[in-house]
């Protein structure tokens, strides 16, 4: 056999198993659903903010579970909740808006994790699963939920494009300009928290920020418009997922850290090599050259 | 048709995180008149538009355009924001930029028109960067900027502008195709309202003066508004001679 057709065989042998498929659809959507969301958060330098969601879900997980109720309405939920007292402590007192992300996201993650490891003791519920993803586990209910996830939020991001572009670009102009602002934001904030619970079992809510942030950013150095950042990032969250899902498959590594790894790795060389602001790549420019 | 709408502010009063920012301020906007707002660094220049647009919430005072509050009507506002306030290495191109404008026009979920694309693309020949519609924004001296955010303001069309800033960093050029523009707008019946950041010649421009330091100290035409006891209202002791002071 071929080293050419050796891979492809390799590639395609392992989605006989039901369970590989399963994993290979949800590795596309949320691939390309984090890419898209996490470039608003690039943009708008709310990074800190995808983390803070990321971990906020996990108590919300834990009780929808205890309660007998869908564990991604839970975390959603909870995703949520965090980001309104996180605006809250923010408007109502002289705390800092990092400072307040700090406090309610370590707050929440720590109830999680005691809420979990109190809860798996007589249930079949595993921490890591949450923590650090398990994308080689994920059932036949949690791709549909997956699906109806990635398509509301398509769907919002497509209807919303022209009213985000503005105001992430320039949220004053915006705002001065008649557009329901708060609105907007919130809007962001329900397509982060569906993003981050849809990305739960793949990644784990610790590293979902590396495939929220990394794709974008990678993307964002090769390409010069919004939708492109997200076209491109698109891809390189898809390509990321799908290679870590086989790497996890053939070398039994967590599937999570796996697929952080190949992005941060893509990310590595655009950055080395990227034509306009790679490292390497003539003389020293800040994105777009410089901006006087 | 109906004469066109003053702007009235009344009794506005503002605080910025527990200071008062402006204090009781009384103004009237006149359309069709190039409007200038003068005052030393902290006076509240910035913050006056910010308040009469509801982008700050007032502890008292009302700002009306006609009948109605002002906030209630941005869909005849355009309002550019200091280039200081905006983030340059975003992933956009002038089009994308000028297009902006258009958004609230077009609609929620509607895409825009071949007729908002014609208004972008004459905004952006009325101010001289049509050959860089496909750049990038960070890709331009400052001047560029500031005329691609004028035509993102003109693709609005609207009846009400208000500019902060808009000299700060710009080339002769640009000066001057901005000032055109403004000549324009004001002869077309609409309120141009321009923040700036310095006295100086810009002042001569000017067919309304508004001198400000946390309260109003003086508005109207050029020679009322420059005396010295205005002046030194407003700068205070240190400043000893302008130009062009009465």
């Amino acid at each position: 056999m071929s080293p050419e057709l050796a891979l492809l065989n390799g590639l395609i042998e392992p989605l006989q198993y039901a369970f590989m498929q399963r994993s290979l659809a949800v590795a596309i959507m949320v691939g390309i659903i984090c890419s898209v969301v996490g470039s608003y958060l690039m943009v708008q330098r709310l990074a800190l903010l995808g983390d803070a969601i990321s971990h906020s879900v996990l108590p919300g997980l834990a009780i929808a579970f205890l309660l007998g109720v869908n564990i991604f309405i839970g975390a959603f939920i909870a995703g949520v909740l965090s980001t309104v007292i996180i605006g809250w402590i923010h408007t109502r007192s002289p705390i800092k808006e990092d400072a307040a992300m700090g406090i309610v996201f370590s707050a929440f993650f720590a109830l999680g994790i005691t809420l979990i490891t109190t809860i798996q003791k007589d249930n079949k519920i595993d921490l890591n699963h949450f923590l650090f993803g398990n994308i080689l586990g994920v059932t036949a209910g949690e791709v549909r939920d997956t699906a109806i996830i990635a398509a509301l939020v398509l769907l919002i991001v497509v209807l919303l494009y022209k009213e985000l572009l503005f105001y992430s670009f320039d949220p004053l102009g915006a705002k001065a300009s008649g557009l329901p602002t708060g609105l907007l934001q919130a809007g962001l904030m329900v397509l982060i928290a569906l993003t981050v619970v849809a990305s739960m079992k793949v990644v784990g809510v610790i590293l979902v920020l590396s495939l929220l942030i990394a794709p974008g950013a990678t993307a964002y150095l090769l390409a010069p418009r919004l939708h492109q950042v997200m076209l491109l990032g698109a891809g390189v969250g898809v390509f990321s997922s799908v290679s870590g899902m086989y790497l996890s498959y053939y070398l039994n590594l967590p599937s999570g850290p796996a697929i952080v790894m190949v992005v941060s790795t893509l990310f590595g060389l655009a950055f080395l090599f990227s034509p306009r602001h790679g490292v390497l790549m003539g003389p020293k420019r800040w994105p777009f050259g410089t901006s006087r | 048709m109906a004469p066109a709408p003053y702007i009235t502010i009344d009794h506005l009063s503002v605080n910025y995180r527990d200071v008062q920012a402006l204090r009781n301020i009384n103004l009237t906007l006149r359309p069709g008149k190039l409007v200038g707002v003068f005052g030393p660094n902290g006076a509240g220049k910035s913050t006056l538009i910010k308040a009469m647009l509801g982008l700050m919430p007032l502890v008292t005072g009302r700002v009306t355009y006609g009948e109605d509050t002002l906030a209630h009507q941005l869909d005849r506002v355009a309002y550019v924001p200091q280039r200081s306030q905006i983030d340059w290495t975003f992933p956009a191109t002038v089009w994308d930029v000028v297009m902006m404008g258009r958004v609230q026009k077009t609609g929620w979920f509607n895409r825009f028109s071949t007729a908002s694309r014609q208004i972008a693309q004459d905004a952006l020949n009325r101010v001289g960067m049509a050959d860089f519609r496909d750049r990038p924004i960070g890709a331009l001296s400052g001047g560029q900027q500031q005329r691609v955010f004028l035509a993102r303001a003109l693709a609005q069309e609207a009846d009400i502008f208000c500019f902060d800033e808009p000299f700060v960093g710009v080339d002769q050029k640009t000066e001057d195709v901005i000032y055109k523009i403004f000549r324009e707008l004001a002869a077309a019946g609409k309120i141009v309202l321009v923040v700036n950041h310095d006295l100086g010649e810009a002042i001569m421009n000017f067919d309304q003066l508004i001198l400000l330091n946390k309260e109003l100290i003086a508005t109207g035409p050029r020679d009322w508004v420059l005396t010295r006891d205005n002046m030194t209202r407003a700068y205070g002791g240190h400043v000893g001679f302008f130009s062009h002071v009465a």
